[in-house]
């Protein structure tokens, strides 16, 4: 860990608080804070972390994106950093420039495929593509015949049908029928490259939401009063926020795997990181959802509330779990590999990681 | 306050523990071949083995973080992860070292006195050395701290009465780790006045009765002390001040691959019986297994990571432990129930089912020894800042 760069954490982390502070969005009446939040993380470059520099981004390494993801995850960020990462990331390995502004990746899930035709034009939709309408590009893996290929696409020239996910964030079904990419490069890349970032990108995210989930609901507790004590006094509740904290620590620690095996890895092919990204898509998914849920039941009423800023967290929680294959996708296709490989296999494997 | 909780960095283990790793499997499969043990069979008690223990002593792994000085071979931390969870892995017979290997040996390098060392560590590194755990008493489990257990100052020494229970292999070992109190409480802290030492078993005056658990079998025992006499050198540490030596204690104790590999081969099994195409629930069901396993041992990694570097992750060994025996004690039920469309007549299916109904019956013993998950819940909460 030490030779990763806290710079770009603190620089995050310094944006988030003074842009991005989770009472203060609960609070506004408008969207008016967002425009000088993605003017802040684009100008500090935080919005092409996975861009190199010879091509115009900040050059910092996988390790260091995902830090800024856990720390985005950590304050709820509700807007397009992910997914113009993930948008830097696979424009990149085809050789694309990145444009200016917001980004979104598609297909967000497994099923959807988009197709390029002989005249170099698309077919295909996307469904529940996050921040769809939102942004000004997608990037997107598209096909031609067997060959993947990254386009970058012009929102304005996709029909999109906007609608919000579980969190209220945006999302929407984008119909790429007829687009004519703004560019169009073979790469060695598929859309299950995609997924495999994408999940790894969210059990992230949902690693740093917990982080603050579990805080919130620990700082609560030492404040809250019953029965002529701070709640957090009662053991039933140490026990829950317990069982929280360990939620959140199997999720650092599965995310965090996922990225180590990411940045030094080679490639998202094979059984180790199917592995590790599975299984941090599953763990951390499943931490999410007993995660929030103690979080909530430490809070009581208050919790449920719009005024408070809990749901902030649990809403994200339950919506990055979905996305890029919820546990039970990601548990079928672990569980089949494992399968396959038969019994005698699987010590291997584990202990190889 | 809070983010220590969550620290678990993602390290690997470094190529030194690869050439291990193949060392250990290659003697693992040299043992099985020659019908050391079969790690199918889970008949085979308590696995306490002393030729083995003295076989493994002779490959310098047992206490192999330690010491030169002693006979150790100064190897990490990380390289005795490794070892542990290949042994554990396969159910090996670790009876014999593996206490004083994890703990007591640390604990007397740490607080025994030099001439103590001298005469343990060389013989613990040998394989000849069996230690036992002296905490629990009828009166006293989970509050560790209300041990009555007396031990009383007199020429050269102390004599020790009372009784210890749940005293595991305390009828094969040679000594126990033991908590005595050598003065009462103090009204300011009732923790105060227990003194660790190490008793001979052979000391006159002990007696163990067997305790039959409820597998059948003689592993824990009740230790009755009769004016047994443990002479000045076997004190550990400050008199009266044994509360403050056992937090690092804990730490080795709790985050080891052991918290969760006790059964591991049901997991195995139940691969095997769901065979290359399982069902969706059968597939879905290994999927998380498989995940949840793979987040416990890198937990487990990070934590014997942070003990390499000096650190005394308490905290996070307690998460380790807590989540660790929480998932191998509910692993067995649902191993039962994924392989329940599972045709029941071929061999493996059999085999299968005779592991699980061993692992079914041990699975309650693994949230209560070594510290209940209660108690873990308690020692995470109070990390958090709210005791
Ligand atoms: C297989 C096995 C091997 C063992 N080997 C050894 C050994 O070698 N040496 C040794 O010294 N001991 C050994 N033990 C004993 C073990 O450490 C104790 O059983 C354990 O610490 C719990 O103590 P207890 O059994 O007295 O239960 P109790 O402490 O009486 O607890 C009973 C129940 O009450 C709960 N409880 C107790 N206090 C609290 C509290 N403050 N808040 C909430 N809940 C509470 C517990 O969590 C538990 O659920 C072994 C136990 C087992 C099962």
């Amino acid at each position: 860990m030490s030779d990763r760069d806290t710079i770009i954490v603190d620089t995050a982390a310094r944006i988030f608080r003074d842009l991005c502070d989770p009472q203060t969005l609960n609070n506004a009446k408008d969207d008016s804070w967002k425009g000088p939040l993605w003017d802040a993380l684009e100008e500090s470059g935080l919005t092409l972390t996975w861009v190199s520099d010879e091509v115009g981004g900040a050059g910092a390494g996988m390790f260091d994106g995902f830090d800024v993801l856990r720390v985005a995850g950590s304050y709820a960020v509700p807007v397009p950093l992910s997914e113009t990462l993930l948008a830097g990331w696979l424009l990149e390995k085809a050789g694309i420039t990145c444009p200016a502004g917001p980004m979104t990746i598609a297909p967000q899930r497994a099923k959807d495929r988009i197709e390029i035709d002989a005249n170099g034009r698309l077919s295909g939709a996307a469904k529940q593509v996050p921040y769809a309408g939102e942004t000004t590009h997608i990037a997107i893996v598209a096909y031609k015949g067997d060959r993947p290929h990254v386009a970058l696409v012009a929102a304005a020239d996709c029909r999109i049908e906007s609608g919000r996910n579980i969190a209220l964030d945006p999302q929407g079904t984008v119909d790429f029928a007829g687009v004519q990419p703004l560019r169009c490069e073979p790469a060695p890349i598929s859309a299950d490259d995609l997924q495999m970032m994408g999940a790894a990108a969210r059990a992230t995210m949902i690693a740093g939401a917990l982080e603050t989930a579990m805080n919130i609901s620990v700082q609560y507790a030492q404040e809250r009063k019953a029965f002529g004590r701070n709640i957090g006094g009662f053991q039933a509740v140490q026990h829950n926020l317990s069982r929280l904290a360990c939620e959140a620590a199997a999720a650092t620690a599965a995310s965090g795997s996922a990225n180590e095996a990411i940045a030094n890895g080679d490639g998202l092919a094979g059984d180790a990181m199917l592995l590790e990204i599975a299984s941090a898509k599953i763990r951390c998914g499943e931490a999410a959802g007993q995660g929030a849920a103690i979080a909530h039941q430490a809070h009581g009423a208050i919790g449920f509330t719009q005024e408070h800023v809990l749901h902030r967290f649990t809403q994200r929680l339950w919506a990055w779990r979905d996305e890029f294959g919820s546990e039970a996708v990601w548990a079928v296709r672990l569980g089949n590999a494992m399968a396959g490989n038969g019994a005698d296999a699987l010590w291997p494997l584990l202990a190889s990681r | 306050m809070t983010a220590s909780v969550l620290q678990f960095d993602p390290i690997r283990l470094p190529p030194e523990c690869d050439v291990l790793r193949g060392e250990v499997r290659a003697f693992i499969e040299e043992e099985i071949a020659a019908g050391t043990f079969d790690p199918m069979d889970k008949s085979e008690g308590d696995r306490f083995n002393r030729p083995f223990a003295k076989r493994v002593a002779a490959k310098g792994w047992i206490g192999m973080t330690w010491p030169k000085k002693y006979g150790g071979q100064e190897r990490s931390f990380l390289e005795r992860y490794v070892m542990t969870e290949e042994f554990r892995a396969v159910s090996a017979p670790t009876g014999s070292f593996f206490t004083a290997d994890r703990q007591s040996g640390p604990t007397i390098m740490k607080y025994g006195q030099e001439e103590v060392k001298n005469e343990i560590l060389p013989a613990i590194i040998a394989g000849d050395c069996t230690f036992c755990i002296g905490m629990s008493e009828p009166g006293s489990g989970s509050d560790l701290f209300g041990a009555t257990t007396r031990a009383t100052k007199t020429d050269g020494g102390y004599l020790i009465n009372g009784t210890k229970i749940w005293t595991s292999g305390a009828h094969q070992a040679d000594y126990m780790i033991g908590l005595f109190r050598t003065a009462p409480p103090t009204k300011e802290n009732r923790r105060e006045g227990l003194t660790q030492f190490v008793v001979n078993m052979k000391t006159p005056g002990i007696t163990i009765n067997p305790v039959i658990n409820m597998v059948g079998r003689h592993e824990f025992n009740e230790v009755v002390f009769e004016d047994a006499f443990v002479a000045d050198k076997y004190v550990m540490g400050t008199p009266g001040q044994a509360w403050k030596q056992a937090t690092s204690e804990l730490a080795y104790e709790r985050s080891g691959p052991e918290r969760f590999l006790e059964t591991f081969y049901i997991l195995t099994e139940l691969v095997r019986v769901l065979g290359a195409e399982p069902d969706l629930r059968g597939s879905e069901g290994v999927g998380r297994l498989v995940a949840q396993l793979h987040t416990l041992r890198r937990m487990s990694v990070s934590v014997n990571g942070m003990l390499a570097e000096g650190l005394e992750p308490t905290l996070q060994g307690s998460i380790v432990k807590n989540l660790g025996t929480l998932w191998e004690q509910a692993l067995p039920a649902r191993a039962r129930d994924l392989a329940a469309f599972v045709d029941p007549d071929p061999t493996n299916m059999a085999s299968f089912q005779r592991v699980l109904e061993f692992a079914t019956t041990i699975a309650p013993k693994l949230t209560i020894q070594g510290g209940t998950t209660e108690i873990l819940n308690g020692i995470i909460a109070r990390g958090l800042g709210l005791r």
